[in-house]
This record gives C-alpha cells, sequence and structure tokens, in this order.
C-alpha cells in the first residue's frame, strides 16, 4: 500500500500509540483532583504543555489544548469575534481557507450581523498584501489567513502579514497552520501570530486532540463553559493521553524536519519531474509551495474515477481536501485559483510525509503513466 | 543573524577581593558551566585575567539566557571572532555586527586595541578605516565619539581580532559558593523565594527547610515548594537540598496546649529552633528568612524579638526594609511570582488564630511553652525529615520525559 493522502490524516507513530496507552492505564487521575493521583496527572499536563510551548518557541501560558483544528478554529474566531465586537464588527480572510475558517466567517455574517471580506487569491493560490492593506477598516477586529493551503500547498506571506498588522495593535491575527506544522517552520512569536492552530493527526498525532496558540494578553469569549480548565478558554476534562500522544508526535516530527529537511522537498521534486511531459497531465501545485503537497489535474477524468483507479493498484490519493470531498461539485480552490471548471473537476492531491519513500513515488509515477492512458482511451478523452 | 564565536564574561566586584580572587574566579567558572551544561559544545576558558565561554556553534540567545542569571557576572558581551587577520575581513565582520543590532542605532564609535603588532595599521588609523567602511554601508549612521549609542571593540591578538559591540548587564553579585552556607526558611509564599535569591546573590549557597503539616498541606502545596526551590537554583549551582520537616505534631501540640493569641509566635519559635538544630547538622552558619518588618502580625519588632531569642545564629533577612509591591517585583523578575501565588494551604495558612498578638513578649512566650516538652518535639522533627534534592527544572520529572 502506498498512503499519500497523509493531507487528509496520518497514521499515528507507533510510539505514540504506546504512550497514548501508558497514560490511559497509569495517568488515569483527574488533573484537577486533589489527590496524588490528580497531582501525578496534573504533572504530566503540565509538563506536556511545557513541551508544546517550546516546540513552538512561545510560553506555556499561551498554550490551550483542544479537541482539534475545528474547535480551535472556531475558538479562536468566534472568541475574538464575541470579546472584542464592540470595538468593530469587520472580520478578514482568505478564499482559500479551509471551511473551520471560512464557514465560521460566514456564520458570524450570517447570524451575527458581522461584515466580513473574503481576500482573493492569484493564479498560485496566494493573497496578496495590497489587498489585504486595501480591505482594512476601522472596524476590522481580525484577520484569520491560513499558513499552508491545504489543497494545492500554497504558502501564504504570514510573515508579511503579521509584519504588517503590527501596525494596528487592536486588530488581531489568527491563521490555521494545521498543514504547515512539520513541515516548514511554524514559530508563531517571529511571525506576528495572535492565535495559531494545530491538528494532531496531521502530524501522525491522534485524531481528536489539536492546540490553540493563544499570545498572552488576548482575550477570548469561550464557546464551551464549565469547570474552567485550560485557562477558561476550553473548559472539560483534559483528554490526557491524546495530548501526551499529541506532543510526543510533535517531538518526533520536528526531529524529522531537523534531521531531513529536505526529504519532503526531494520527493515532491522527483514527482513533479516524473509528471512534466505526459500529456493531459496539469500540475496545479505553485513550485514554490509546501513541501508535502502537490495537487494535479487530468482535464476529462474526473477526479474520482482517476483516485479509484489508483486504489486499484494500491495507491492511496484524495480528491481536494477530505471535509469537502464528499460534495460532488469542483474544487472551490482551484477555482479561485482562476484554473477553469475542467482542471477543477479533475483535481488530485497527492500529499507526503517523512514515512513515504522516493520508491513509493516512483511507483506512482509509474502507475499513473499507465492508467491516465487506459482512462482516457476509455472514457474516449482526446 | 551573527553567528558569535565567544561570549567575554565581567566581573566587578570580585576583582576586589584581592587574595581571593582565584577562587571566586574558580567558583564562578564551576556555576557557569553547571548552568550551560546541557550545551555540551560551550567551553568555560579562562585566559590573562578575562574569562569567556567558548560557543563552538552552540546558540548564543539560549546559552546568554543562562548566564544572564549567573550572580558574579557584571555584564557580558558576545564576541565574534576574525581569525583571518586581514584589514577587509575585520571590516565585513565589523559591518555584519553593526547591521545585526535592532533596533537600528544612531551613532557609533570604534575602539581599537593592538596588542598583536604585526598587524600593519595602528589603532588610531585603523578605527578610521574600520568606522569609515561602516559610515560608507549603512544609511542615517553617525559616528559620536562622546557618548555613542554602540561602541564597537576591537582587539586585534596574535590568534585573532574580536569584536564586540553589544553589553548585556548581568545581577552582579559575587558567584554561589564564595560565601558559606545558609538554611533559607521557604513557606511557598511570595516572599521567601525572593529572600532566597537575595542571599544567593551575596554568594552564600543555601538549603531549603519547608514545614509540612500533612493531612492539613497537600502534596500540591509540597511540589510548589519544590518547584520554588528549583527555580531560584537556577542562579545558583542549578541544585538544592530542600528539608521537609514534619509539622503537624508540632502545631496540634501547640493549639492544644498555648494561648490562641500565642500561636503564631510560639510556631515560629519552633520554626527556629528546628532550623538551627538541621544548620547545625549541615554546617550551614546562618538562617535566612522572608521576613519583611511589619508586614504581618507575626513581623513586627517585638516579634522578630521575641522569636530570635530561641537561636544564637546569624538570622538574615534580606527583605528586612522592603514593601510587598518592591518584593513582587522581584518576585516577577526572577520568575517565582506565578509559583508562589497558587492557592494552596501551608502550614502557615491553616492554624490563624483570631487575633495573634502583634507585640509578644520573650517572657509571656516562654511560659506558654512550659507545658510543650520542647527538646523532645524538636528533636523528634529532626529526624523524622526528609531531604529531597532539587535541580534546575524538571531533572526532577524522568520519569515522565520517558513519556514524552
Amino acid at each position: 500500500m502506498v498512503y499519500f493522502d497523509n493531507g487528509a490524516t496520518t497514521a499515528p507513530y507507533p510510539e505514540v500509540v504506546e504512550t497514548m496507552k501508558d497514560v490511559l492505564k497509569t495517568y488515569y487521575g483527574n488533573p484537577s483532583s486533589l489527590h496524588h493521583l490528580g497531582v501525578q496527572s496534573e504533572k504530566v499536563l503540565n509538563q506536556s504543555r511545557e513541551l508544546a510551548a517550546k516546540f513552538l518557541e512561545v510560553s506555556p501560558g499561551e498554550i490551550v489544548f483542544t479537541s482539534g483544528a475545528t474547535e480551535s478554529n472556531n475558538t479562536a474566531i468566534k472568541g475574538i469575534a464575541f470579546q472584542y465586537q464592540n470595538r468593530g464588527k469587520h472580520i478578514i480572510t482568505s478564499a482559500v481557507e479551509h471551511p473551520a475558517v471560512l464557514d465560521v466567517c460566514k456564520q458570524l455574517q450570517e447570524l451575527f450581523g458581522f461584515r466580513l471580506t473574503v481576500l482573493p487569491v492569484d493564479n498560485k493560490g496566494v493573497v496578496r498584501l495590497d489587498d489585504l492593506k486595501k480591505a482594512i477598516t476601522d472596524e476590522t477586529i481580525l484577520v484569520s489567513v491560513m499558513f499552508v493551503n491545504n489543497e494545492v500547498g500554497s504558502i501564504q506571506p504570514i510573515q508579511e502579514i503579521g509584519n504588517y498588522l503590527k501596525s494596528f495593535p487592536k486588530i488581531f491575527f489568527h491563521v490555521d497552520a494545521v498543514q504547515a506544522f512539520g513541515k516548514i517552520p511554524v514559530k508563531p512569536e517571529t511571525l506576528g501570530i495572535d492565535l495559531l492552530s494545530l491538528s494532531a493527526h496531521k502530524f501522525h498525532g491522534p485524531k481528536g486532540t489539536g492546540i490553540l496558540y493563544v499570545r498572552k494578553g488576548t482575550q477570548l469569549t469561550p464557546l464551551l463553559v464549565g469547570g474552567g480548565q485550560e485557562a477558561k478558554f476550553r473548559p472539560g476534562t483534559e483528554n490526557l493521553a491524546g495530548i501526551v500522544g499529541m506532543v510526543k508526535a510533535m517531538r518526533i516530527t520536528l526531529q524529522k524536519l531537523k534531521d531531513q529537511p529536505e526529504a519532503l522537498k526531494k520527493m515532491r521534486n522527483r514527482l513533479v519531474e516524473g509528471l512534466q511531459g505526459l500529456k493531459g497531465i496539469y500540475i496545479n501545485s505553485p513550485e514554490e509551495g509546501a513541501p508535502h503537497i502537490l495537487n494535479l489535474s487530468v482535464p476529462g477524468v474526473k477526479s474520482e474515477v482517476l483516485l479509484h483507479a489508483l486504489e486499484d493498484k494500491g495507491i492511496y490519493v484524495s480528491t481536494k481536501s477530505a471535509c469537502s470531498s464528499k460534495l460532488d461539485r469542483p474544487s472551490r480552490i482551484l477555482m479561485e485559483m482562476g484554473l477553469g471548471e475542467e482542471r477543477a473537476k479533475s483535481a488530485l492531491r497527492i500529499s507526503l510525509t517523512y514515512e513515504n519513500t522516493i520508491d513509493e513515488i516512483e511507483f506512482f509515477i509509474t502507475t499513473i503513466k499507465q492508467v491516465v492512458p487506459q482512462l482516457k482511451q476509455m472514457l474516449n478523452v482526446r | 543573524m551573527v553567528h558569535y564565536d565567544d561570549i567575554l564574561i565581567r566581573y566587578g566586584e570580585m576583582a576586589l577581593k584581592g587574595k581571593n580572587r582565584g577562587m571566586f574566579e574558580k567558583q564562578l567558572a564551576d556555576n557557569i558551566r553547571r548552568g550551560i551544561h546541557d550545551f555540551p559544545r560551550a567551553k568555560v576558558e579562562t585566559a590573562y585575567g578575562r574569562m569567556y565561554v567558548a560557543l563552538n556553534g552552540e546558540p548564543y540567545e539560549e546559552v546568554a539566557e543562562r548566564i544572564k542569571k549567573i550572580f558574579g557576572i557584571t555584564s557580558f558581551s558576545p564576541t565574534k571572532r576574525v581569525e583571518n587577520l586581514t584589514l577587509e575581513s575585520i571590516q565585513e565582520a565589523s559591518l555584519s555586527l553593526m547591521q545585526d543590532i535592532d533596533p537600528v542605532p544612531k551613532t557609533f564609535k570604534v575602539e581599537v586595541k593592538r596588542s598583536n603588532k604585526r598587524f600593519p595599521h595602528r589603532s588610531m588609523e585603523m578605527n578610521h578605516l574600520v568606522g569609515g567602511f561602516i559610515l560608507k554601508n549603512m544609511d542615517g549612521l553617525k559616528v559620536d565619539v562622546h557618548n555613542p549609542e554602540i561602541l564597537l571593540k576591537i582587539e586585534i591578538r596574535n590568534e585573532g581580532a574580536f569584536l564586540t559591540c553589544v553589553n548585556v548587564p548581568g545581577y552582579g553579585g559575587l558567584p554561589v559558593g564564595t560565601s558559606g552556607k545558609a538554611m533559607l526558611l521557604l513557606s511557598g509564599g511570595i516572599d521567601s523565594p525572593v529572600a532566597g535569591w537575595l542571599t544567593m546573590k551575596r554568594g552564600v549557597r543555601i538549603e531549603g527547610i519547608h514545614f509540612e503539616s500533612p493531612p492539613f498541606t497537600s502534596e500540591r502545596a509540597r511540589q510548589k515548594v519544590l518547584d520554588l526551590a528549583g527555580i531560584i537554583s537556577e542562579y545558583g549551582t542549578g541544585e538544592m537540598k530542600v528539608h521537609m520537616v514534619p509539622f503537624t505534631e508540632i502545631q496540634t501540640e501547640i493549639r492544644q496546649k498555648c494561648p490562641e493569641h500565642y500561636l503564631i509566635t510560639i510556631m515560629r519559635r519552633f520554626m527556629m529552633r528546628i532550623s538551627e538544630a538541621i544548620a547545625k547538622k549541615q554546617k550551614a552558619l546562618a538562617i535566612s528568612t522572608g521576613e519583611s518588618l511589619g508586614q504581618v502580625a507575626s513581623q513586627t519588632i517585638e516579634s522578630m524579638h521575641t522569636i530570635n531569642n530561641v537561636t544564637n545564629y546569624p538570622i538574615l533577612r534580606p527583605l528586612v526594609t522592603m514593601d510587598k509591591s518592591e518584593i513582587m517585583q522581584i518576585a516577577h523578575k526572577i520568575g517565582t511570582y506565578e509559583t508562589s501565588i497558587l492557592p494552596f494551604e501551608d502550614c502557615c495558612t491553616i492554624f490563624v488564630p483570631k487575633s495573634p498578638v502583634t507585640r509578644p513578649t520573650v517572657e509571656k512566650a516562654s511560659e506558654f511553652e512550659k507545658v510543650l516538652d520542647i527538646e523532645r518535639l524538636v528533636k523528634d522533627a529532626v529526624e523524622r525529615t526528609e531531604v529531597v534534592k532539587v535541580s534546575a527544572k524538571k531533572k526532577q520529572e524522568d520519569t515522565l520525559d520517558q513519556l514524552f
């Protein structure tokens, strides 16, 4: 089996599974309990928080553990919107955001009367700083732009936006960094980010755990209220096993990034090289995109058909993002990039991880060289 | 980012210490070594009456964070080493150093010292050659020979040229370990860790004493004290012993047999007796406390007098003249505040009388204590004292480390 759908989710590292088992068995005490078992669990929780902070180069008090990116994004965007709506009710986001950001903003617009500006992208899937500058008004309280686009891998100019927003102390900057962590350096403090979302299962951690970085001094109206855990930003008894598993996955992933910084890029480059020059195959990802995502189209062959044809050969890829792929529509992202409906309907995403190998890439190239002409013949595409 | 090669360490007061200077320097070097031991490539070196840390590729910023905390250092400077002794390479290195300064300076001055007389350009000439080169390549920068924002120092020695332009202040004081040992009464509040830090500042090595009253005090309260000890130990040798004294029996006895308003006075007298006994055992020559005059009932001058009466040991009270706000400021600065304010019961908060005496006398206190078997209680508490060794942050949690 060749698993090239790591943008959808990744297999947890075996060490992560082991550690979670240990935590579930040993540290079942509630971290808020006063007795010894509680204290032990609390220590594990504190250490998790310290390590997570260290890995992001921030302070432990700025780490909020959540159930994943959807919750992190909702907590950040709605939290800021509700907390600071007296300052203004204008939010800016980009056209290529994940639904867990875009639809949250739309909900604020439709149900709560916020004004929303959705920034367009260029043909590489990247927002322009100038568009952002023009969109900012006195009413603007939040800018939410993703780090790496999940479908095509375009990297947004986060540092530039962060720098620019420094002269607007009343505007908060949220970044959905789900596809960026472990692939490129993610340092919220130096990037000028106020809020940052991460999801563990995208970097070989468990499902159901994530992080929201909240810069010190930032207030949020919490979505949930209750026992006051996570500095009241996210009450509820902590998912300790998930948290420890996530932090361990962070450590291992960052180690891989450090040890083999070129590994993903090498595989992606080989992929591009192997696909280039093949008739009827178009690469949609920008050249300078993230090292682990490559989006391609075979106009005339619907995404799902090619996906299943590859699946027959044991290769798992995805059409657009996993969360949108059950909707039978052309890729919204590719449409926004102006690549046309034909390409948007026939797009495939290959998403890699450090666990993939160059042999798997070669196998993929050989396979697609066989499969595409066959399909085209069957479908009578010229 | 400029990659620095060395950190030049300056120590002021120590230099005055005449014959003891060698001992002070050795202790400082040891403390620095321990403070940066997890950066194995960084080496502490002493040569020609100066001390420096050769980074050998370790990150300057992180090593500097550690060095900043070590007492005995008045200031330090990251240094760039230019081994290729040519005018051009010195000019280039100087420029990169100047360009790296944030925020961008407006004025500067170059000061060259040339002990390597084989280098063809004389010091005065070098000042102009390097200064001119920087001026040509950086906009908006001026030379100010009297009051420059940045003083770029260049030393041309046989082994290379050494460039510094940033001066980072240290905490000063004396290297911990050069002024003997004291026992610190560590309660877990805001004051006692600050008192410990200030005691260490004058070179004193400290061991903590904490009075525990289980089941009235919890495991969390205990952990809090150990965490605090860990935080302040970073300013010294990176390690601290904490003596955990079982205090429940004594407190219960006092409560049952002595008048309520003298409860705290008598309790504090017991703490002093026990501390003295432990100090003797540990060969410490003083006791340090976080008392601040007039802060609470037990810290009036009458209380201090009455409590002090049970021991001949010097009691160091570094906070005695400070206001609470001053103490809190230091606690924030040294990183103990957040831990200190965690709300756990300690032995001083559980038995609080309704109206404690503010002007106790030695006579009355001794009179009230007569019903207690003081000697036995003290001896028993000292014998049952548990010693916990704390090291700077997290080392105690090795077992947990395996999880991650």
